[in-house]
């Protein structure tokens, strides 16, 4: 389990990047993400596409392992432990069971202990979070609103992750019972993390991050790191994008390089308003 | 003795792990982001990560020039899997700007992706008799070295801990596993009492000059 979560803390401080082919990948190495996100569409575009969105096809991901150096990622289906197979034979650095795709099944999770390849899962609350880690997730991000380049639900999602253990640490210990089963969480994981006031694992910011400004607030907020996925190839001029969120996140206390690599960057991508996406559009609430 | 200000530089990875075990053998840590913040240090380490990212972001900013300058002008340095890295001659499988200084040249992720990460009790007399618990993920080798580095560690007959002068390097993760003796060795040769100035050949350590 050390090498496994291992590898999440070895990424802390760095953002993970959406790629969708080898010269995207390279693009992403050399602004300096500390790893990359293989897709065979970037969540704007499966979010645009409709349909059932699954499993990249492992040409895709072999041609970006290929390509760059650095760990590459890959995403399967909630739940869909088959798809998880394929990609630890691929040997993925790092498993993402999203939300971006569609849900494989409603009521369980992928059992990551059974697992060599460390998982990452996407929570909204504490209770989500903790679930995930119980089942073997190495690593945690918030879900946001993947594809939207809105970054209201990963500020809300950060925000009530960190309100609640704050929440937990002022409590007796007797009462962390009743908040495991207020939480619907493991009491061990509770009990830990009202001990240690933080997640067990790191905790990244996802979903719908599109500037540097963005990854910035997502750290101040207390994320350990950042995934960019549409966020950098629907904006206009991708590169110099993602080398400045990747200055940001390093210097993310600091307005004076925020501002300076927050300049001339050109336009972001467009975005959209949570108001207007219906209930059955929204990927955050799936698989909780 | 009063604290030893260490540079932790923290550009990504895991720079607080480290920041937390350099407290712990009462040295005190400072994060490093810019060249300014390199003042008055007495020694740095340079955490794991990924070492394309530290290099990129650490080279436009100056900040690998710095510590280049600084390593030849008698800093002593520890770097942890990417900060061995950096601290290398040269690599074979990258094509990042590193610091040097040390004689050796290292192969990044040597042992594998993540699925080949793993844990091993490491023999490191260096740091005493009972084994270092070493954790690699991505973790490098060291392929090659000269003779006056001397290897403190191998596995699986690779090189995987180093000492030349006051420049120290691990391919493993002391920082994450909460046994503090290469942390403490780090801070006895800033000191200048590092015993592991004296070769110390036993099973597991001591001088090998390019192996294979």
């Amino acid at each position: 389990m050390r090498a496994k979560a291992g590898l999440a803390q070895m990424l802390k401080g760095g953002v993970i990047m959406d790629v969708t082919t080898p010269e995207q990948a390279r693009i992403a190495e050399d602004a300096g993400a500390c790893a990359v996100m293989a897709l065979e569409r970037i969540p704007a575009d499966i979010r645009a596409a409709g349909g059932v969105a699954r499993m990249s096809d492992p040409s895709v991901i072999r041609d970006i392992q290929e390509a760059v150096s650095i760990p590459v990622m890959a995403k399967c289906r909630i739940g869909h432990f088959v798809e998880a197979q394929i990609l630890q034979a691929l040997e993925i650095d790092y498993i993402d069971e999203s939300e971006v795709l569609t849900p494989a099944d409603e009521a369980n999770h992928v059992d990551k202990h059974r697992f060599t390849v460390p998982f990452v899962c996407g929570a909204t609350d504490l209770g989500e979070a903790l679930r995930r880690v119980a089942e073997g997730a190495a690593m945690i991000r918030t879900k946001g609103e993947a594809g939207t380049g809105n970054v209201v639900e990963a500020v809300r999602h950060m925000r009530t992750i960190r309100s609640e253990i704050a929440r937990l640490s002022a409590l007796r210990e007797d009462e962390l019972y009743a908040a495991a089963k207020d939480l619907r969480a493991p009491y061990e994981l509770v009990s830990e993390g009202a001990r240690e006031g933080r997640l067990p694992v790191v905790n990244f910011s996802a979903g719908g991050v599109a500037t540097p400004a963005d990854a910035a607030l997502m750290m101040q907020l207390g994320a350990d790191g950042v995934f960019v996925g549409s966020g950098i190839y629907k904006s206009a001029d991708p590169a110099p994008r993602a080398r400045a969120i990747v200055e940001a996140v390093t210097h993310f206390e600091d307005p004076d390089v925020l501002a300076r690599v927050s300049t001339d960057l050109g336009p972001a991508m467009v975005g959209i308003g949570m108001e207007s996406l219906s209930e059955d559009q929204l990927l955050h609430t799936r698989g909780s | 003795m009063s604290g030893l200000s260490v540079g932790v530089l923290a550009l990504q990875g895991a720079f607080v792990e480290h920041e937390e075990a350099l407290e712990r053998v009462g040295a005190t840590p400072r994060q490093v982001r810019t060249v300014a913040r390199m003042d008055g240090l007495d020694a740095l380490v340079i955490p794991g990560g990924e070492s394309t990212t530290i290099g990129l972001i650490g080279g436009d900013s100056g900040l690998v020039d710095a510590i280049r300058s600084a390593v030849a002008g008698g800093l002593p340095v520890f770097g942890t899997c990417a900060g061995m890295i950096m601290l290398a001659s040269s690599t074979t499988g990258g094509r990042q700007p590193l610091i040097g200084g040390m004689d050796i040249v290292v192969r990044r992720n040597a042992f594998g992706r993540q699925v080949a990460s793993f844990e091993a009790d490491v023999s490191m007399p260096s740091v005493g008799d009972d084994p270092f618990p070493g954790v690699f993920i991505r973790a490098p080798w060291i392929e090659e070295h000269g003779p006056s580095v001397e290897v403190l560690a191998t596995v699986r007959d690779h090189p995987v801990a180093a000492r030349q002068g006051s420049l120290l390097v691990t391919a493993f993760h002391p920082e994450i596993t909460g046994d503090d003796r290469v942390h403490r060795l780090f801070v006895d040769i800033v000191r200048g009492d590092g015993t592991g100035n004296q070769a110390t050949p036993t099973v597991g350590g001591g001088i090998r000059v390019r192996p294979q």
